[in-house]
């Protein structure tokens, strides 16, 4: 005789740890076999797009840092582009590579929070995470000397950075490129190879390549899909072609794969940082701009490789001191779009390990 | 560096297969509602076109008609192209929904419907996706008074 089950329907949060902030999943089960999940979100939604609409061009700077907030520099980055190519304003050749070295180090801090968290979902319950968290907080340091903060950063500008790095930013920003390779090193000992997580992860969650362009992925989950598609390469901004890095790419989309992306753009990012500073010019950080921007009637998008993704703004102006329309295009939301057909077939467990190694974030799902 | 496609030559083309279809606006087609699919579908499938990846999708609100925007990738020959659409009718307005070419119109065209209170026929699931169920009123219309 067969035994009967019947499906049965568990809610996965919204209030859950390994949910990364508040996102709830109904989870159909049969036994331990997942059957459908229909994602819930929108708790953390402030509308932020349409707060937009009411604010002038540099007010709305504050509010992008609340969009991914592990990655506030690069929200801002992405802004700030949208602002200067409305508005026709062009940055200052300094302002540029101090752009590059925050975005990339942002890169890294929110990397390092990605992986964390990931392999805390895989198991290797909170060890690697808070080792990830001691190494972040050497940028976020370095952050809280350049601008004040240590999260919400509102340090890029419309036409270059709100203030020119302090003397002592540069020989602390070399001490600490010196002790993370140390660190990474240590790190990839601890884990590349490590047993749990192969098995935890390899072959779990696997997304193919045409699926992954068809459902509009970007950043780490894309390209571990192996898919060579990097903003930074493909249509590059700031001063990005005037550095040498690879594009680290995943064999079959599973999400060890995501993981091993992440790390080793982590790698990369600190070559560009190494090699930004090495070119780092003299002059002014900010362009002359008018403390009421008033960018001409029109429109336009303007996008970065965020640590999540591709990360863009559309903008319309009708020639006034706030924008008619701000759309944001969120990667995280983007690649949410594919949770449900990757969840289907794997077992509960795995949905932990799945979620996980998109690494999402609320804050930019929500808006 | 993601070319950006002159809009005139691509109308060329789609105007050789489904004429009186689109116009010129800026550097962006413009395209009539009803024809949006099978222009789409074209665009998608043409070898020499080939986009493949849809960027995004967004709507703006000018009171007289709501335009939506559609910002098309090929990942295969690197470059870019913006599509528009307008839809005229205020009380019940609807587009035909590209979730059967591009998967990722999924969450923006219920985040459309969510906030901008366009509907897109065809799309398989689409309800709020921010706000609750029960919520009233369409909040990024420019009109939307709390």
């Amino acid at each position: 005789m067969t035994m009967q089950t019947e499906p049965y329907v568990l809610n996965v949060g919204p209030v859950h740890p390994s949910t990364h902030g508040v996102f709830r999943m109904r989870v159909t089960l049969d036994g331990e076999v997942v059957i459908n999940v229909e994602p819930v979100f929108g708790y953390l939604h402030r509308g932020i797009e349409k707060l937009a609409e009411e604010r002038t061009y540099t007010g709305i700077i504050p509010l992008t840092d609340r969009l991914d907030y592990v990655a506030s520099m690069t929200n801002n980055a992405a802004y700030c582009m949208a602002v200067e190519k409305l508005a026709g304003i062009e940055v200052p050749e300094r302002g540029e590579y101090i752009r590059v070295i925050m975005s990339e180090l942002q890169r890294v801090a929110a990397h390092f929070i990605s992986m964390g968290s990931f392999l805390n979902d895989c198991g290797s319950y909170f060890t690697p995470f808070l080792l990830m968290f001691r190494e972040r907080e050497r940028i976020t340091d370095l952050f809280e000397m350049v601008c004040g903060q240590r999260l919400m950063y509102n340090y890029i500008r419309p036409g270059g950075v709100s203030q020119d790095l302090p003397d002592e930013f540069v020989p602390a920003l070399k001490t600490m490129l010196e002790q993370m390779k140390k660190y990474i090193e240590e790190h990839e000992k601890l884990l590349k190879e490590n047993e749990i997580l192969i098995a935890r992860s390899r072959g779990v969650g696997i997304l193919p390549k045409e699926m992954a362009i068809n459902i509009g992925a970007s950043g780490p989950t894309l390209r571990s899909a192996g898919v060579k598609w990097d903003i930074r390469k493909a249509d590059p901004y700031s001063v990005y072609n005037r550095f040498e890095f690879d594009i680290p790419v995943g064999e079959q989309g599973d999400c060890y794969d995501r993981y091993r992306v992440r790390m080793e753009e982590v790698k990369q990012s600190f070559r560009i940082v190494e090699q930004a500073v090495k070119q780092l010019p003299g002059g002014p950080v900010r362009a002359e701009v008018p403390q009421l921007i008033r960018p001409p009637k029109g429109e336009t998008y303007a996008h970065i490789e965020a640590p999540t993704g591709e990360l863009g703004f559309y903008l319309v102006s009708d020639g006034g001191i706030a924008p008619y329309r701000c759309h944001i295009r969120a990667p995280s939301l983007m690649n949410l779009t594919v949770l449900r057909d990757m969840m289907i077939g794997w077992k509960l467990q795995d949905l932990i390990v799945i979620f996980g190694s998109f690494a999402i974030t609320m804050g930019e799902v929500d808006r | 560096m993601t070319v950006a496609l002159a809009a005139v030559d691509v109308q060329k083309k789609i105007e050789a297969k489904f004429p009186g279809t689109t116009s010129i606006e800026k550097n962006a087609i413009l395209v009539k509602a009803e024809s949006l699919l099978d222009v789409m579908s074209f665009l998608k499938k043409s070898p020499d076109l080939a986009f493949d990846y849809m960027t995004t999708i967004t709507a703006v609100d000018y009171f007289d008609y709501f335009e939506v925007i559609y910002l098309l990738v090929s990942m295969e020959k690197n470059h870019g192209l913006t599509i528009k659409t307008r839809v005229f009718d205020r009380e019940q307005p609807s587009l035909p929904s590209v979730i059967s070419l591009w998967h990722s119109a999924d969450y923006q065209e219920r985040e459309i419907y969510d906030l901008m209170g366009i509907s897109f026929k065809g799309h398989p699931n689409l309800k709020r996706i921010v706000l609750w169920p029960e919520f009233k009123g369409y909040p990024q219309r420019r009109d939307y008074l709390q």
